[in-house]
Formats: C-alpha cells, sequence, structure tokens
C-alpha cells in the first residue's frame, strides 16, 4: 500500500493502530490476571485488574477523540474511512472486554476466602485459555489486516460457547450437589459468562477487522454455541 | 471493473477476497451482453478521444442514469472533462480533436453526422467551472438560449421561461427586483446560479457540470450543492468534480478516470467506503502519485 | 505530530539574517532596486523633456500665426465702381486703393502708391467684395471694415521684422515703416484672432493662407480611409480569428499581415499610384484615392488589433454562448464582436490617427495639389491633407509661412492629440465592462 502524500495522516493511522495494540495488550492482560486472581484467590491481583480498567479507559477516549478528530479534518475515504471506523468499534469492544475483566476480577475479590474444589476451576481455565487466544489473533488479524485469521477466529467462538455449555452444566451440578457451593458457584458462574461474552467482543472484532479489509460484512450468521440460555437442568 | 448489468452487482457483492485479477480487468469494456442499467439516459460505448497525436480518452464505456447526479473524479488530466465535453460535442470547437465511438442519449448517436450539434446543446445544457455569465442582463443572460431556440412565441412567454428559470435556480427571490442588473454585478455564486438558469431556461434533459464550485466559497458552494439536489429530480446531472468530498456528498454514481482510462464507477456509497480497484483507493484516500 | 514539525524545521538556524554577508546582500538588492527605478525615471524624464521641445519650438515659432494684423479702413463703395447687380465684377482694387490713399494725401507720386497700395493684403479685395455682395445696399456708400494687412507689415507689426538695422537688410523701408506706425498712432491697427487659419483654404498670400481645404481635404481622405479599412479589416480579423481553419496558407496569411505593418508607408503610396491611378485609371490628386491608399496602410493595422481584441474576449463567453446552442456566427455577433467593438474602436482611432499623419504615400499620388477654394472640393477632386499642407507651406519663401507651417503642425498635432483621447476613453469604458 502506497503512503498518503500527508506525511501527518500516516502518521496519525499508524498511531490509532498502535494505541489499539496498547489497549489490546491491556484488555489481555486484565482477563488473564483476573483469571489468576480468581484461580489463586489473591485478592492483590485482583485490585491490581480493577485498577487496571481505569487505563483502558483511559485509551478509549483517547481513541474515540482521535478518531472523532480524524473524521473532521482529515475526512477520510475508502479503506481509510474504514480503519478509523473499525478502530472506533474495536476501542469499544475491547473497552467491553476490559470492564468483563473487571468485573471477573471483582468476583475474584469476592470468593477469595471460599474454599473451593479444585477440579471446579479446569473448565472454566480452558475457557479463559481459548478466550486469551481468540483475542490474540484477533488483534495479530487486526494489526496485519489478515481477514483469513480474523474469519477462524470468527468460526471458532462456537467452541468457547460450547465449553460455556459444559461449564454451566458442571456448575450447575456442584450447586445441586452442594448448597453451600452455590455463592462461589454463582460467582464462577457470572465469571465464565464474563469470559462468554469476551469472547463474543473477539468475534465482534473479528468482524470489523473482516470489513475493514474487504469493505464488505461477513455475510453468513456467526455460528451461535451458547444454549444456556435454554438450559434447564431439572432436578432428579 | 465496469459494472452496470444488475448481475454484476450481484456478484460482486458475493465477494469476499480482493483480488488481483479484479483491478486488472477494470479497465476492460463491458462485458459482451451486459444488460444496459435499467434508466441510462446517457450510454458511452468505446470511446476514445484525441487530441491530435495524444489520446486523451481510451475506451471508454459508461451508462448514466435519468433523474440522478453522476460525479466524474480523478487527478487533472485524466480526461474526465474531456469525457463531459464529449456529451455536448463542445470539442467540435477544437480543431484537432477526434472521437471515435458511440455515445447515445436516448439511444439516439449525439455523433451521428444529420445531428444538428446546436440543438444537441440546446438538449444538453452545461454549467462551466467559473462562473460565466455574459456581460448583458439577468433577464437577458436567461432569455437568450430561448430567443435563439425560439422557445417562446411573445414577451409574456419569455418572461415566463426567465422567471420559472431563475426560480428553478433558486435566484428568483434575491434578483427578481434587478433583473435588468448587468450578470457580472452578482456575487459569485449568485452568477453560477444565474449561469444554471440560463442552462434550465432551453428544458435540457442533461446538465453536464464542469467542476461547478471550485471558484466558489463553502456557503455558496452549499447553495449550488443544495441546487443540483433539488435538479436532479428532473434532470441527468454529470458532473465533474475535484473535490472528493463534494462528489460524496452530492453524487448518487461516481466514476474514477486515471490517464485517460474510465478505472472504476459505481453507486457513490460504495466508490467511497469500498472501492473495488487499487488505483480508485490510492486517489481518493490521498495516496495518489 | 510534534516529531513532524521538527522534521520540517531544516532550514538555516535563527540569527542567519543578521550576518554580516546577508546585509551586504540586502544593500545590494536594495541598490539594484533603485538603479532600475532611477533608469526608467531617467528614460521617460528624457522623453518628457524632448516632447517639451518639440512643443516649446511649434508653439514659440507658430503662435504668431494664430493672430492676424488688420487695419480699420472707411471704403466708399463708388456706384462707379461697382454696379448693383453686376458686384461680382466690380473694381474692388480701385475702391480699396482710394480708401487707403484716402489716409495718407501726401502720398501722390505714382510710385509711392503703388509701394502704399501693398501695404494691404490682396485678400483684403476679396473681403470688401464679399461683404458687398452680402450686403448689396451698401453700394453708394460708405462702410468702414478690418482688413488684414500684407504679410510684411504683419511681420513689422508682430517684430518678426526688426526696425533696428540698416535700411537695406529690411524687407521694408523707412517709408513704409512709417505709413504703418502712421496708422497706428491714429488707432486704426488693430492685432485680431487670425480666422482665416482655420476659414480660408491655401493661398498664395501668408495672411490669408488656411487650413481649410486642407482639412477638408484630410476629413474627405479619412472617410473613405474609414469606410474602407473599418468593414474590410474586421471582417478579415473576424475570419481569421474565428472561422479560418488552422493551416499553412493561413499561417502565411497572418505572417504576410504583420509584415504589410511594417511596410514603409511610401510603398503603399507606389501601390497606389500604380494600381488606382495607373490600371484602374482613378483621377489624380482625389481624396478617393487618397483614402483607398491610406486605408491600405491602416488595413494591416486594424486586422492586428482587431484579432487581438477579439483574442482577448474570454473563451468562457464563447463557450457559455456555444453550450447553450448558439451558432458560431451567434456566438461571434451577439458575444464576441459587442465585447469587442470599444476595443476595435479604439484599434481603428489610432489606425486613422496614423493615416492622418501620413505624407509619403499621398505625394506619390499627388495629393499636393493648390487648392485656394474649399468649395472646389470633392471626393473625385483635387485635394491636399493636413501633412501635405504643411509640407508645401515649409516649401514657401514668404516669411509669414514660417509661423503658419508650425500653425499647421500645432493643429495636426491637436486633431491627433484628440483621436488618442478618443481611443483612450474607448478603451477606459472596454475594461470597465470586463470586470
Amino acid at each position: 500500500m502506497k503512503e498518503h502524500i500527508v506525511r501527518s495522516y500516516e502518521e496519525e493511522l499508524a498511531l490509532l493502530d498502535r494505541k489499539i495494540a496498547q489497549m489490546g495488550g491491556l484488555a489481555e492482560d486484565a482477563l488473564g490476571q483476573a483469571f489468576d486472581a480468581l484461580e489463586k484467590r489473591d485478592p492483590r491481583l485482583a485490585e491490581a485488574v480493577i485498577g487496571s480498567d481505569k487505563a483502558i479507559d483511559l485509551l478509549q477516549k483517547e481513541i474515540e477523540e482521535q478518531v472523532i478528530a480524524m473524521i473532521a479534518r482529515r475526512q477520510p475515504m475508502a479503506d481509510d474511512l474504514r480503519h478509523v471506523m473499525a478502530a472506533l468499534r474495536i476501542t469499544s469492544d475491547l473497552e467491553r472486554i476490559g470492564d468483563l475483566a473487571k468485573n471477573t476480577a471483582k468476583r475474584a475479590l469476592a470468593v477469595s476466602q471460599e474454599p473451593y474444589p479444585k477440579p471446579i476451576m479446569s473448565g472454566l481455565r480452558n475457557m479463559v485459555e481459548r478466550a486469551l487466544r481468540q483475542l490474540k489473533d484477533v488483534l495479530d488479524a487486526y494489526a496485519e489486516r489478515n481477514s483469513e485469521l480474523a474469519l477462524s477466529v470468527w468460526r471458532e467462538d462456537e467452541q468457547i460457547d460450547a465449553m460455556y455449555n459444559s461449564v454451566f452444566r458442571e456448575l450447575l451440578t456442584y450447586m445441586m450437589e452442594d448448597p453451600r457451593n452455590i455463592g462461589l458457584c454463582t460467582h464462577l458462574l457470572f465469571g465464565a459468562k464474563n469470559i462468554e461474552r469476551i469472547g463474543d467482543h473477539a468475534t465482534n472484532i473479528a468482524e470489523v477487522v473482516h470489513y475493514l479489509v474487504h469493505g464488505v460484512s461477513i455475510a453468513d450468521d456467526r455460528p451461535k454455541g451458547d444454549e444456556t440460555s435454554s438450559t434447564l437442568i431439572s432436578h432428579q | 471493473m465496469v459494472v452496470t448489468g444488475a448481475a454484476d452487482e450481484g456478484s460482486r457483492m458475493n465477494e469476499q477476497v480482493r483480488t488481483g485479477d479484479i483491478a486488472g480487468a477494470a479497465v476492460s469494456a463491458l462485458p459482451r451482453g451486459a444488460g444496459p442499467a435499467v434508466t441510462a439516459k446517457v450510454r458511452a460505448r468505446h470511446v476514445d478521444v484525441f487530441y491530435g497525436d495524444k489520446q486523451a480518452l481510451k475506451d471508454v464505456s459508461v451508462d448514466i442514469p435519468a433523474r440522478a447526479v453522476t460525479a466524474f473524479i480523478g487527478p487533472s488530466g485524466c480526461g474526465k472533462s474531456t469525457f463531459l465535453r464529449c456529451i455536448n460535442r463542445m470539442n467540435d470547437t477544437i480543431p484537432t480533436s477526434r472521437v471515435s465511438g458511440q455515445i447515445t442519449i436516448d439511444g439516439e448517436d449525439i455523433y451521428d453526422p444529420r445531428l444538428d450539434v446546436v440543438q444537441l446543446r440546446a438538449r444538453v445544457g452545461m454549467v462551466f467551472q467559473k462562473p460565466n455569465p455574459f456581460p448583458k442582463s439577468i433577464y437577458e443572460n436567461v432569455a437568450y438560449g430561448p430567443r435563439i431556440h425560439g422557445l417562446a412565441r411573445n414577451k409574456p412567454e419569455l418572461d415566463g421561461i426567465v422567471m420559472s428559470s431563475l426560480e428553478k435556480a433558486g435566484l428568483l427571490k434575491e434578483v427578481r427586483d434587478r433583473l435588468g442588473d448587468s450578470g457580472t454585478s452578482l456575487s459569485g455564486g449568485q452568477q453560477q446560479r444565474l449561469c444554471i438558469a440560463r442552462a434550465i431556461a432551453v428544458s435540457p434533459e442533461v446538465i453536464l457540470m464542469d467542476e461547478p464550485c471550485s471558484a466558489l466559497d463553502p456557503i455558496a458552494t452549499a447553495r449550488i450543492e443544495e441546487l443540483i439536489d433539488e435538479l436532479r429530480e428532473n434532470y441527468c446531472i454529470i458532473m465533474v468534480t475535484h473535490s472528493m468530498q463534494q462528489a460524496a456528498r452530492v453524487s448518487q454514481r461516481t466514476a474514477f478516470f486515471h490517464l485517460g482510462e474510465l478505472i472504476e464507477q459505481g453507486d457513490t456509497t460504495d466508490i467511497f467506503t469500498n472501492p473495488r480497484n487499487r488505483q480508485t483507493q490510492d486517489y481518493i484516500t490521498g495516496r495518489y502519485g | 505530530m510534534s516529531d513532524v514539525s521538527s522534521t520540517l524545521r531544516t532550514g538555516p538556524a535563527t540569527g542567519h539574517w543578521r550576518t554580516a554577508a546577508q546585509q551586504r546582500r540586502l544593500r545590494r538588492r536594495y541598490a539594484a532596486d533603485r538603479r532600475m527605478q532611477i533608469l526608467g525615471l531617467g528614460a521617460i524624464g528624457l522623453a518628457v523633456a524632448l516632447l517639451g521641445i518639440l512643443f516649446g519650438s511649434l508653439v514659440y515659432s507658430g503662435y504668431l500665426a494664430f493672430a492676424q494684423t488688420r487695419v480699420v479702413l472707411e471704403f466708399r463703395i463708388d456706384p462707379a465702381l461697382v454696379q448693383p447687380d453686376r458686384i461680382q465684377d466690380g473694381n474692388f482694387r480701385s475702391i480699396i486703393r482710394q480708401a487707403l490713399f484716402q489716409q495718407f494725401p501726401e502720398v501722390t507720386s505714382r510710385r509711392q502708391q503703388t509701394e502704399l497700395a501693398k501695404l494691404l493684403s490682396p485678400g483684403a479685395e476679396w473681403i470688401v467684395r464679399d461683404h458687398v455682395q452680402a450686403n448689396p445696399e451698401l453700394v453708394g456708400r460708405t462702410v468702414n471694415l478690418l482688413v488684414p494687412v500684407a504679410d510684411p507689415y504683419d511681420q513689422l507689426s508682430k517684430g518678426v521684422i526688426p526696425r533696428d538695422v540698416p535700411e537695406s537688410q529690411r524687407r521694408l523701408g523707412d517709408e513704409a515703416i512709417g505709413w504703418l506706425d502712421s496708422l497706428d498712432r491714429r488707432g486704426l491697427v488693430r492685432t485680431t484672432f487670425a480666422w482665416e487659419l482655420f476659414l480660408n483654404a491655401d493661398s498664395r498670400f501668408p495672411e490669408m493662407a488656411g487650413l481649410a481645404g486642407a482639412m477638408t481635404g484630410s476629413f474627405l481622405t479619412l472617410l473613405v480611409c474609414l469606410l474602407l479599412s473599418i468593414p474590410l479589416g474586421i471582417a478579415a480579423a473576424v475570419y481569421l480569428e474565428e472561422f479560418a481553419p488552422k493551416n499553412r496558407l493561413t499561417s502565411l496569411i497572418e505572417v504576410n499581415i504583420n509584415n504589410l505593418a511594417a511596410v514603409p508607408s511610401i510603398v503603399f503610396g507606389l501601390l497606389g499610384l500604380a494600381v488606382f491611378l495607373g490600371f484602374l485609371g482613378l483621377p489624380r490628386s482625389a481624396p478617393l484615392v487618397g483614402g483607398m491608399v491610406l486605408s491600405l496602410i491602416t488595413l494591416p493595422t486594424i486586422v492586428i488589433a482587431t484579432r487581438a481584441t477579439l483574442k482577448a474576449v474570454p473563451p468562457s463567453i464563447r463557450e457559455a454562448a456555444l453550450a447553450i446552442g448558439a451558432s458560431k456566427h451567434q456566438v461571434m455577433m451577439h458575444h464576441v464582436l459587442p465585447m469587442a467593438m470599444p476595443g476595435i474602436m479604439t484599434a481603428t482611432i489610432i489606425g486613422l490617427a496614423h493615416a492622418l499623419g501620413e505624407t509619403a504615400p499621398l505625394l506619390l499620388i499627388g495629393m499636393n495639389a493648390f487648392i485656394p477654394s474649399v468649395d472646389s472640393i470633392g471626393l473625385l477632386e483635387p485635394a491636399t491633407a493636413l501633412p501635405m499642407q504643411i509640407y508645401s507651406w515649409a516649401d514657401s519663401p514668404e516669411r509669414g509661412f514660417v509661423a503658419r507651417t508650425s500653425a499647421a503642425i500645432l493643429v495636426l498635432l491637436g486633431f491627433l492629440v484628440a483621436m488618442n483621447a478618443v481611443a483612450i476613453y474607448l478603451r477606459q469604458r472596454f475594461e470597465r465592462t470586463w470586470s
């Protein structure tokens, strides 16, 4: 791709990408650390995650302002227009991811004193690892303008949904086994839901990347794997 | 890719991956058998224009719809004005120019030797870059066209044409009390609207505009753009503009010319959000050159 | 964005403009500017000075011709000398002599009387005759009339003939001077405006010679020139500029028109002599032929200038008219020509002013005829023109023609200035309609 004739324009677009990358990094860290806090029951780490959300919000604000200024001053066209619009949409997704990570960290704080059996976390860990990879992949896809990678992220969200279904069932089972687990499991359930939502946001970003690269939205409906809204486990 | 047929539109929408050969194919003429656009008013096929030995336009084929604004964009010297001037045969006034290919308006070949150029130009009005009212009164400026074409049988009829043309050009309110003043005494924007009124006065079907706002301030430009938007309901408007924002604001269809070739044409929204061709994209995003 | 501005700031460091080298450069540039101005001022000053000298000398030697010394005499229209029904054939010569001798009863000898009679201009006779003809009831009565004195006395009165040189070196003897002084003492000598200069045709007597004939001749000549060169010039220019195909032939014609403008006017005179007089057999010395020859001279100028004005009509106006469906001819007649007209008029007037001053070609076709009466002038009759009149007066030996020549030059220059003023006025109007 040729460079813009106006160099400062080119620099502003690059700056936008750097800020998105930075924000994405912060969001990844927040998610990873929130889960660590949950798993290791580390309230200090949880506090740190909650604090780091401020930085994400700040970056979002910065990016938004820059996009508005660029629309006003540069009147971007074609791929530049898609670029700044993509940045605007990705930044709001990343901000939501940050919020969800923060919420998860808050739950980690709430359950930090509760004892819980080890196996309860393994499903959740798989989910988090999956979500982190999705997030990383989609941010790479954005940075490299790689729509193939974005498409694969988009398709694989189904798997997170499937994982969430199984975690959901697992936690329900725990709750049915021992009502004392209900408080803990509810928090974990919400945490799992948060991670599932993060997967959805990653998928949104994947769609944005696809639009950014090709100028058209992904035509098909996204495969949905989250069946929990219709799941009912009856008391046996 | 020169897109005119409905089939092409559809196939384009399904395309998900940009490939190199799409850009390559953009230069080629209309595919054989491509159906004409439903309401094509002006149709060009394989138009070449030469100025002496220099080829100014290469194999341009395009369909221009009625009752819509079509914008021609492209860098200076890309042939967009040349093509515009083919449509009312203003290129005839340049002795060394030579036009081949076919241009039709409502199916009628405008380069048919039996066709009278003077009548063609009454059917195809033109507005120029710099407002160029005649150094006569406002009334005379508008009345001139109807008078030489014998469109009014008597003075009241002529008055009627002048008034309605000024009204349509959104100028009547401003000049009603001074129709006898010189056309050159108006402001730049008013002069340009006077020129539009003058073009409208002979009831053209097509109005060509060659960078109609490039000499005007933003407010006058906005007025002209508003006027163009109104006129679109009754005329086929083709405008050349250097301002991509203007093309984006005013037109429904956009065609991009580069080095004498029609590189890409399509719905304005598509061209400005998602151009198919690398050259188009580089030009409208400011990466040209 | 701050790094962008820093990369842009690659010019010399601040303070660069204060170095001694820069100051020297600056001084040199100012000095060069001043030299340029002084040079231009000097050139203009020289031109103005030369023009001043020209006008000064013309006015100095010519102003006397605008005054005329006259004497008031009492003329008795003796019915014996003038029959009321045949005033034309009356012996006014005797009436004049009698009126003069009456003032000097002491002059009796025949020789002295002959000398005394030379005090009055020969034209006095015609003045009295014309007066009596206009008032036939005067026959048999006396009338006081102001009549011009002869050239030597006129010059004496104006101080051109000095009194303080020996008699032998003077045109007028002591006796003659005495007569004029005696009339002067009696209060009969007046100096008045020389309306003869404008109302009379040519004459062999300087005090009776005027420019009316030459002006009429010039007027007729210019009229013919105007009627020929305007339509021909404009038509040629319009065709060449607007309609002619651009090919070898038209460019050849263009080059030749430009060359014609530079051809010496005497060549056109020769052409006129050969073609109009020799081949077509038109009469010699006639304003018709003069006008035809002059139009040959002005045509290239008018064609070139008209083409320039046509070119200066903004192409946008042509495009506007063409785009609305005007034909080529309509564009020309409705828009381009009206807009170019003031410019064309300016060019024509300047061309005519040029023609007014032409001498050589008129000389060749014999337009230096001696025209003693305005009435005889017609398109096909012999005539003269202003520059020719100047030429022939400058050749005349009489003292009075020296001043007459300068006066005629001033009149000619006056016409040229007036014509140029009209041209400038038109040009200014022309520029106003542009914006």
